[in-house]
């Protein structure tokens, strides 16, 4: 792929200024090529980078988890601790944390990189600004969905889930949280910049998030229940990739809106 | 086959005079099939041999609904409209029809919930259109709360278009996720609205007040769409002229 993208892309600036260069080599050091990326090396880097910062900033990490734990721990003091009335809503429980768990965390999705400017040189970077957005929700996916799936068998735990379930309760949250990322990620971009965008976030997200939060809830019943739970397992992993082919677009048009 | 009529559409003041010439047209068929409907519905329609009278919320109650969802694709198509043609007046269709929009939703709620009393005993029930119209109902008011965050008017034109067009690719699915929902959550003990051929004392009335409700939303949009045009021109000069005169 890259070679085959090089030397198209390095045509066009060898005309002109090689004669000059050359002339100029001669008592200059060699000048420096830097390979043009591609739209995949690019959205590695920027993957790599969303990766580095959040380690770097690991509080921001542990927000949501501590949310999404605490919201769970409001519900056996609210209704009931008896385990058999827990175990009856705990997918409801489940999801309804990890939802808002998940759009606490949309808030830092775009908001850092808008304020110190990386959002621009993203869009003016000539690279592709769909497979950027991309790279984004992917890393947001891995610093969310990914601990909030890997905190969902302790929820569980504790509000009476049997352990046989628990894989299947883990699968359900990884996979409905790729579809929540990705959903989530154009009503971040389109509430860039407003002021206190919190509730406006959620009024925009929460309605385009319905699906995702009944088909994860159905699946996390039937893995409690051992049912059978690959039908609305596909069909979040349908939301998932539908998301994935849409969803970077309408984000990153949101994001040029945005930044105008 | 010439493209000035579509190009004169994008000038805000021949848009402001043809609302305003357009307008009578729509508003007074507008009328006179509401009152026909209303007096057929209520008045000349037989009583319907189960749900008696009650049934006659239906006059109201169906119009609202399929404005609803008629609103909400008038909206999505005049903002992507404006969105890929950046033609300013096709925004300002798109923001004059999210509060009617939202308001026949409402509409269709109330109505849904004064019928739902007396048939299934409750007031609400977690029937899959009902919340389907709850969920439009919501998208409705995000679309409106974001045009009301963005303080820039482009901005806030471009990005609300953005998501009523997002919008209108979600709603299918949310309403085939909501009905699957609600077949696995409850056995089909809620009464289906099982359509036996309507007589046409019931149906034509019925029909009249689809149309009448579709030709009101269209007066009202353009009454809107002349206020919008307005304030969005404010400091124009035809808006001078044509306000003096």
């Amino acid at each position: 792929m890259r070679s085959a993208a090089t030397p198209a892309t390095r045509a066009p600036s060898a005309l002109q200024p090689a004669a000059e260069e050359r002339a100029a080599s001669v008592d200059t050091p060699p000048v420096i090529v830097i390979h043009p990326a591609t739209p995949l090396s690019a959205a590695r880097l920027a993957l790599a980078r969303d990766l580095r910062l959040a380690f770097r900033k690991r509080g921001q990490l542990v927000q949501p988890l501590a949310f999404f734990a605490l919201v769970t721990l409001l519900f056996p003091l609210a209704v009931s601790p008896e385990m058999a009335r827990l175990r009856d809503i705990a997918p409801g429980v489940l999801w309804v944390a990890a939802l808002l768990a998940s759009l606490l965390a949309l808030e830092f999705l775009f908001r850092d990189d808008a304020h110190d400017g990386t959002l621009e040189q993203y869009a003016i970077s000539g690279q592709s600004l769909i497979s950027l957005v991309f790279a984004k929700i992917v890393a947001h996916w891995l610093l969310t969905g990914v601990p909030l799936a890997l905190m969902a068998p302790l929820a569980g735990l504790s509000l009476g889930v049997p352990v046989a379930a628990l894989p299947g309760v883990i699968l359900s949250v990884a996979v409905g949280t790729i579809a929540l990322s990705l959903i989530g990620s154009i009503g971040a971009a389109l509430t860039l910049g407003v002021k206190r965008s919190g509730a406006l976030l959620a009024l925009l997200t929460l309605p385009l998030s319905l699906p995702v939060l009944i088909f994860g809830a159905r699946a996390t019943q039937l893995a409690i229940t051992a049912g059978p739970l690959l039908a609305p397992l596909e069909l979040l992993a349908a939301l998932a990739v539908l998301g994935a082919t849409l969803a970077p677009i309408a984000a990153a048009a949101a994001l040029r809106i945005s930044l105008e | 086959m010439t493209w000035t009529w579509f190009h004169r559409l994008a000038s805000p003041p021949y848009v402001y005079a043809l609302a305003a010439r357009l307008t009578p047209w729509f508003a007074w068929p507008a009328g006179l099939l509401i009152a026909a409907g209303l007096w057929g519905g209520l008045v000349l329609a037989p009583p319907d041999y189960q749900q008696g009278d009650g049934f006659r919320i239906i006059y109201v109650h169906a119009p609202s609904a399929w404005m609803s969802l008629m609103v909400y694709t008038t909206m999505a198509l005049a903002a992507a409209v404006g969105l890929i043609w950046r033609i300013k007046v096709a925004h300002a269709v798109a923001a004059s029809c999210a509060p009617v929009g939202a308001s026949f939703t409402f509409a269709a709620l109330v109505t849904g919930a004064l019928w739902g009393e007396p048939m299934w005993g409750t007031y609400w029930e977690w029937d899959p259109r009902l919340t389907s119209e709850l969920i439009l109902l919501f998208l409705y008011l995000g679309y409106m709360g974001l045009r009301s965050a963005l303080e820039d008017a482009t901005r806030a034109d471009r990005a609300s278009a953005l998501l009523a067009v997002v919008g209108v690719v979600n709603v299918p699915i949310i309403h085939y996720s909501v009905t699957w929902w609600n077949s696995l959550h409850q056995a089909p003990s809620v009464m289906r609205l099982s359509k036996p051929a309507m007589p046409a004392s019931m149906l034509v009335p019925l029909m009249m007040m689809l149309l009448g409700f579709t030709l009101f939303f269209a007066a009202v949009l353009l009454v809107r769409l002349r206020g919008e045009v307005l304030t969005r021109e404010r400091s124009a000069s035809w808006v001078r002229e044509a306000l003096s005169a």
